[in-house]
């Protein structure tokens, strides 16, 4: 527990529960931001450069202004009048104790958690690339397809509109 | 002694830090070089605000400043003064805390590029293992600062300029970092270090540039219009177009938070400049290796190449006019990206072809056909016919 550990802790917790709590959305996404660069924050410390910063370029630069945009283009700029709290957060309450309860018992019982340190796995940028680039080319080439073809169906969905309109 | 001058301020640094406890020396070294790179770069800002309109001027047929100082010398510590002894206006409406934390979250994420970027022989910040990786990834977070700028002021041109702003900064991103891969696939390496490192050999007296490649040409070239359009200069100044939108996402902002826009957008132009010079033209390495050239320091010729690159910035602010919203979509996804993405299969057959003329042939036809191609397909589509928008009343 050094105290750029504890920093981050801080701001990440705060972040996804100020996410939670405050009443204007758009407040929501930044303090939501704040949460996911904490998160980034942490790999890094951890010495996991390539997923913190593929989380700080996807997290950070991608979903938080895609969110930002959805909520411009949806929602009034004044906050709602509809109450934070739902009125059955005791139930929520439960159900996330009950999901905490099964994940800790979990953690507490399976074989990752007997402190024994591990050797520190040394995954450099390069050794990552030469994973996707030969074992795992075929789920990489199959993503690529797939984002592809969703990219394609987006544009398809925007574009062709004009002779509805006439 | 020659290296002695080239490494002065390494040097220097580690007496100061040598001079501290030794519990306290990597902090000490930290501040120190990150006090050093703002410093640095806060006077080439102030430098350039006096070049840009100088200049500027010189091709409007005017003076430009010439009021304070020598030849105008002194009109940045004067504009300084000026914005620092404004009155700080908010608008009664906007959101006072995103408001404010709008130009500091644009100001800290332009200056956190250079902490890979490598300004002269061992003067680099943190050599990291995914330097490249690193600096677009906090290029991502000026995208979030302009909106937060943009919507916090509760202003209709505000917030349009920043939808403008990111919807060009995301569509430019993508040309600028694939732009930037070949080189990544050349050197075969993310670290900036390894990059500056590998182009600071010389044949005779050529350097390994990698802008002296078919498809390095091409890529630094792609990369410094996806450079121009990403910080938002002219002719891509659509997000700031003063007679359009007045100055875009940062219209409701008065006194020294209106200079931080300005200083960061600077600071962020000079961030991009110098990732293409670690890319493209060798980082701190001389042009050619006669003894007299790399007598010269390696910090030298590193800002040398930036003030070069800047000269251009502000050559081509003082010819172009500026790009239409549906002109600027059509360059980044009809010439800009196809290009890239045949530029990275160039770069694949360089690397596999043997070394001659051959190749030279090959892979120049590769640069220059599509780019012939493509410039003529442009050219003849312009249709002129009325624009249907879908989505806006």
């Amino acid at each position: 527990m050094t105290v750029s550990f504890l920093i981050l802790a801080v701001l990440t917790v705060a972040g996804t529960a100020a996410a939670m709590g405050l009443r204007n959305a758009v407040h929501c996404v930044l303090a939501l931001t704040m949460g996911f660069a904490g998160v980034a924050a942490l790999y890094l410390q951890l010495g996991a450069q390539f997923v913190g910063l593929a989380q700080i370029m996807v997290y950070v630069g991608a979903v938080a202004i895609l969110a930002v945009f959805a909520i411009m283009m949806t929602h009034s700029p004044e906050s709602a009048n509809s109450p934070v709290f739902s009125s059955q957060w005791s139930w929520g309450c439960i159900v996330a104790a009950a999901v905490f309860a099964v994940l800790a018992r979990a953690i507490c019982s399976s074989a990752a958690s007997a402190h024994v340190q591990p050797p520190q796995p040394d995954a450099t940028v390069q050794q990552i690339g030469d994973a996707l680039m030969h074992r795992y080319v075929l789920p990489l080439e199959i993503m690529g397809l797939l984002l592809t073809a969703a990219l394609i169906g987006a544009v398809v969905i925007a574009m062709d509109r004009r002779e509805e309109m006439k | 002694m020659t290296q002695a001058i080239d490494q002065i301020f390494v040097l220097t640094k580690h007496w100061l830090v040598g001079l501290v406890p030794v519990g306290a020396q990597p902090l000490c070294s930290a501040i120190l070089s990150v006090a050093a790179i703002i410093i640095v770069f806060a006077t080439l800002f102030a430098i350039t605000t006096w070049l840009e309109r100088k200049g500027l001027g010189r091709m409007q047929n005017r003076y430009g400043p010439n009021r304070v100082g020598p030849f105008g010398l002194l009109q940045p510590i004067a504009d300084g003064v000026k914005s620092l002894t404004k009155e700080d206006i908010v608008p009664i409406t906007a959101d006072h805390a995103v408001h404010f934390l709008a130009p500091v979250l644009l100001v800290a994420a332009s200056l956190m590029g250079y902490a890979v970027l490598p300004i002269g022989r061992n003067m680099v910040l943190v050599n990291l293992n995914a330097g490249v990786l690193y600096f677009f990834a906090v290029g991502s977070l000026m995208e979030l600062a302009v909106f937060m700028a943009g919507w916090s002021s509760r202003s209709k041109y505000s917030l349009l300029g920043a939808m403008r702003a990111i919807a060009q900064m995301i569509s430019y991103e993508v040309p600028l970092v694939l732009a930037s891969i070949v080189v990544i696939m050349q050197a075969g390496s993310l670290s900036t270090v390894s990059i500056v490192n590998m182009q600071a050999t010389y044949s005779g007296i050529w350097p390994h540039w990698f802008v002296f490649t078919p498809w390095g040409f091409a890529g630094f070239v792609l990369f410094m219009v996806a450079a121009t359009a990403e910080s938002n200069r002219s002719p891509f100044d659509l997000p700031e177009g003063e007679s359009e939108i007045i100055a875009g996402y940062y219209t409701e902002y008065s006194g020294f938070k209106f200079a931080l826009f300005f200083l960061g957008e600077y600071i962020g132009m000079f961030a991009t400049s110098g990732m293409a010079i670690t890319l493209f033209l060798g980082g701190w390495s001389a042009p050619f290796s006669f003894s007299f050239l790399t007598w010269i320091p390696s910090y030298f010729w590193f800002f040398a190449k930036l003030l070069a690159l800047i000269m251009v910035f502000i050559w081509i602010r003082g010819t172009l006019p500026r790009l239409r919203m549906d002109q600027l979509m059509n360059l980044a996804w009809e010439f800009i990206l196809p290009m890239t993405l045949l530029n990275l299969l160039t770069a694949g057959i360089w690397h596999f072809m043997p070394a001659g003329s051959l190749r030279w042939l090959v892979c120049g036809s590769m640069v220059v056909v599509p780019c012939i191609l493509l410039s003529s397909r442009m050219k003849h589509k312009k249709k002129l016919q009325v624009r249907i928008y879908h989505y806006s009343e």
